[in-house]
């Protein structure tokens, strides 16, 4: 394995495998291994189910919003056996437990849904066998990964059952109101809603860290001979920025999140200041802390964690685009360097989301500047992406349908973003339903687009079969069309000035009621919102059968189905554990799709060069075979 | 199937994994320290006049745990070299200190300086009351020199019925205007034996130093608490390396166990770097 030597010579992949092929049992194979594809299943598996959770606490909100106070039919009337009799009395939801779906919503789909299926699912799966490694640099380490993101998550689900329900205070916690919130007789001091929020992030930020930290030495250490910095798969550098914003991003949120587990717990003021009174009685703390505090610590992980969302799905696109335009990705040095600089401005834009705090106008300028500026790459990202489709010969598989969906709605996203930017337009913007809007055409048909597209594409990779596209189909069109009727009219919305943490829809407001957007009031949108949201969830259920079905029944397919040119396609499917045969070598860049001269229209990384393309490249002779 | 660059380097990089592993967790463990401290710099920043305590915490006590960390660092990196060297015996004897420091450091925190701070009592008097205990506090005197009011008495709290507490003083509330006293000293006086009796309706609040006495203790406790827990950390994790069952280690290949105290000797340094920001922030300032 070492790299001076020749690897034909030196390695010798039979012995090798023959050497490792003791069989593990079933719980060490499957439940607590250490190989990073199965963590990397684990983790996506788990993060599905995660967002699919999230998702029907979000169409539960959605009844109370389009039809605020009345009695959710069927369903309704066994929910308080799950979630509790304060949940929702004959099947009508309470304030609290709104309050409760919504702070949930966010935190399970960003922190137990998003971030361990784009970072750590995609990432333990795809990067080791991009860049040709058997492994990751510590397998253990990334066991114990997913193992504190299992804890963490299991907390966040318990938090539902304890009395007084689970975190209420809105994904962001802010204080005062988190620090009170889930107090008062009866409630344990320790397991209740916030606390348990709170101990439950803890996990969820250490597995990050371990994730991110076994992620970047994995990208430096690991990479195959020949494998230079500037032939690694956009995916990896996406993974490789994105585990540095974890990395270092966190641990101030950590710090924070520890504070506010004090002031709850050990009743310290970091993040509260003198003089307040809850329920009208003077409170007994000693004072002298700071509510803009836990904002600038939050918003610190939280702009970054944007970022960490959008990322991984900017790589699987890259990757995706790619290889269906079959041309390589347009401007490759200026996608690498976009996203380091969106790694860098990341951690310099924070307090965009803080301008109703009244920073002055040095600060905001400041933060002004910076956000726009970190809208240039991500415009030269989006670009590019629209570039590398002219003059492709386009295959529209399931992958890149979601991949080419993704471009506009990704757009539509950003671009709605920019008014935010500007404290005078957010000063009315700020907490409406046009914030909704803007970040979640970022996150779902975004993101979550991405997501889509990169299990489609990796799905033969991992079982050997190809999931069905027919039913592929049948998941997509109605998923597009429904995120579209679900989100659009809530700029309209917004823009009507319809804040975000309304509990009734709109329906107490007349602004909302009198206005006619289109023919519908603000809050008649609310209708045709809802049914969307509902009618997508049942458009996921081809997606979830034809998942489980393809696993066994798929059709069966090659090792490089898709014809693509990246490492991962060189090893068998479903690779062996240790990943390839043979030890691979990358002689050239990771798109070479459509070279001239060639029979086939791709030409994979570990095909080495030919004296005939000699005259146009030069490669570093140590990499040309004898 | 065996991880490259476990023990040897890689040649392009120069370097065997844990190495970059364990700078990135550094790298992020400063982020952690850095949130905390930001928050600390925040809350002195914030801090209406009076309510930041200074001089509350046993310099000399802290000095020597100073001493003891930074020995230990000493000791650690000696232990690295006797292994490289290949003399395990030495190895066995400098991690044996290095453990003994942790452990002693550990020791004097958590069995010495927190249930000392558990012990002692602090009243904050309300605005309107100042003046009948300025005997006390000294205002006149600072308010002349410019200096922040003293609005806390403190000391060991003698007896309390429900309507005044009985305070040994402490000697800056003994005799507020000696100038000795406008300073924090080196070497702390011990309580007096003078009594002060405090009127509960002229008090604030009154509490022990417990987290919830201020945003001073709240930090500290937080601070130094997480701190030791890395310190705790550091100690089991060298305990592992210290126990037979790495010697086996050593037997089958000396550079990785030289590899994973160099990893855990950089966690060290980082602790104890931490430590230097926590004493003078805590302690002196």
């Amino acid at each position: 394995m070492d790299a001076s030597a020749s690897v034909e010579t030196h390695h010798d992949p039979h012995a090798h495998i023959e050497h490792e092929h003791h069989e593990l049992g079933f719980w060490r194979k499957y439940i607590f291994s250490t190989d990073h594809k199965v963590i990397g299943i684990q983790y996506g598996l788990c993060g599905m189910v995660f967002l699919f959770f999230g998702f029907c606490l979000m169409m539960l909100m959605r009844w109370q919003l389009a039809y605020p106070g009345q009695a959710l039919p069927v369903i309704g009337k066994w929910l308080p056996y799950i979630f509790g009799p304060a949940s929702m009395p004959d099947g009508k939801m309470t304030p609290d437990f709104y309050n409760s779906l919504g702070a949930m919503h966010g935190t399970i789909m960003i922190f137990a849904g998003v971030v361990p299926v784009a970072f750590a699912a995609f990432g333990n799966f795809v990067v080791p066998l991009q860049i040709g490694a058997p492994d990751m640099t510590f397998p253990k380490v990334n066991a114990a990964s997913f193992w504190a993101f299992a804890v963490g998550g299991v907390i966040m689900l318990i938090s539902f059952f304890v009395p007084g329900g689970a975190a209420k205070s809105g994904w962001t916690s802010y204080t005062p109101l988190a620090a009170f919130a889930d107090t008062g007789p009866g409630i344990n001091p320790f397991f209740n809603g916030q606390t348990l929020w709170l101990t439950g992030f803890v996990f969820l930020i250490t597995s990050s860290l371990l994730g991110a930290i076994n992620f970047i030495t994995t990208i430096i250490q690991l990479r195959a001979k020949g494998l230079t910095w500037m032939r690694l798969p956009f995916f990896v550098w996406a993974q490789f920025v994105t585990a540095f914003l974890l990395l270092l991003a966190f641990p101030p949120l950590e710090a924070a999140i520890i504070m506010q587990w004090m002031d709850r717990v050990a009743h310290t003021s970091f993040f509260l200041p003198a003089g307040l009174v809850v329920n009208g009685t003077p409170v007994s703390i000693s004072g002298g802390g700071s509510p803009l505090l836990w904002q600038h610590l939050f918003w610190f992980l939280g702009h970054p964690e944007v970022y960490v969302l959008i990322l991984p799905a900017f790589g699987i696109v890259g990757e995706i685009l790619a290889n269906n335009s079959r041309k390589p990705l347009w401007g490759y040095k200026s996608l690498v360097f976009s996203v380091l600089v969106i790694g860098f401005l990341s951690f310099i834009v924070w307090a965009h989301h803080m301008w109703l705090t009244g920073m002055g106008s040095t600060v905001s300028a400041f933060f002004q500047t910076t956000t726009i500026l970190i809208s240039v790459p991500s415009v030269i990202i989006l670009s590019a992406f629209f570039i590398s489709l002219w003059g492709g010969s386009i295959r529209f598989t399931v992958p890149m349908l979601f991949t080419t969906a993704f471009l506009p709605m990704f757009g539509i996203g950003g671009l709605t973003g920019i008014p935010l930017a500007f404290n005078s337009a957010d000063l009315y913007l700020h907490d409406t339903y046009y914030v909704i809007a803007h970040f979640h055409y970022i996150v779902a048909p975004g993101t979550i687009f991405g997501l889509f597209a990169g299990i489609y594409y990796w799905f033969p990779k991992a079982t050997g079969r190809k999931m069905n596209d027919f039913w592929g189909k049948v998941h997509f069109w109605p998923t597009l069309i429904c995120m579209n009727v679900i989100f659009l009219p809530m700029f309209l919305q917004g823009m009507a000035g319809m804040h975000r943490r309304w509990y009734d829809g709109g329906q107490g407001w007349n602004v909302a009621n009198d206005h006619t957007i289109w023919g519908l009031t603000g809050f008649q949108w609310n209708h045709p919102i809802s049914w969307a949201a509902w009618i997508m969830g049942l458009a996921q259920i081809p997606f979830i059968i034809n998942f489980f079905w393809s696993i066994k029944h798929g059709e069966k397919v090659n090792d490089n189905p898709w014809e693509a040119t990246t490492l991962e396609w060189t090893a068998p499917s479903p690779p062996p554990h240790g990943n390839f045969v043979h030890t691979p070598v990358a002689y050239r860049g990771p798109y070479e799709y459509s070279l001239p001269g060639r029979e086939r229209d791709f030409t994979m990384q570990n095909e080495p060069v030919e004296p005939t393309e000699r005259i146009h490249r030069k490669p570093p002779a140590e990499l040309v075979p004898a | 199937m065996e991880i490259p660059y476990t023990i040897s380097t890689r040649p392009d990089t120069g370097l065997w994994n844990a190495k970059i592993g364990i700078w990135l967790f550094l790298a992020s463990e400063v982020m952690l320290f850095g949130g905390l401290f930001s928050a600390y710099i925040f809350l002195r920043i914030d801090a209406a006049p009076g309510m930041w305590p200074h001089g509350l915490l046993n310099v000399p006590v802290g000095t020597m745990n100073t001493a003891i960390l930074i020995m230990s660092s000493v000791t650690v990196v000696l232990a690295w070299a006797s292994l490289k060297m290949r003399r395990y015996r030495a190895y066995w004897w400098y991690m044996l200190a290095t453990i003994s420091c942790g452990v002693i450091f550990l020791t004097v925190k958590l069995a010495y300086e927190w249930p000392q701070k558990f012990e002692h009592f602090g009243a904050y008097i309300k605005p309107e009351a100042l003046g009948k205990y300025e005997k006390y506090l000294g205002n006149e005197r600072r308010a002349e020199k410019g200096m922040e009011p003293r609005i806390e008495i403190t000391g060991h709290l003698h007896s309390q019925n429900a309507k005044e507490y009985e305070v040994a003083l402490d000697p800056v509330n003994a005799d507020p205007n000696n100038p000795a006293m406008d300073r924090p000293r080196f070497f702390p006086l011990p309580v007096t034996d003078k009594i002060a009796t405090i009127e509960k309706e002229d008090v604030e609040r009154a509490t022990m130093f417990l987290p919830t006495h201020s945003a001073y203790f709240a930090s500290y406790f937080t601070i130094t608490g997480l701190h030791g827990m890395h310190v705790l950390g550091g100690v089991l994790v060298f305990t592992y390396m210290w126990l037979p069952v790495s010697k086996r280690l050593y037997q089958r290949n000396p550079e990785h166990l030289a590899n994973r105290v160099e990893v855990s000797g950089l966690f060290w340094h980082f602790v104890d770097l931490i430590w230097i920001f926590v004493f003078p922030l805590f302690y002196l300032l």
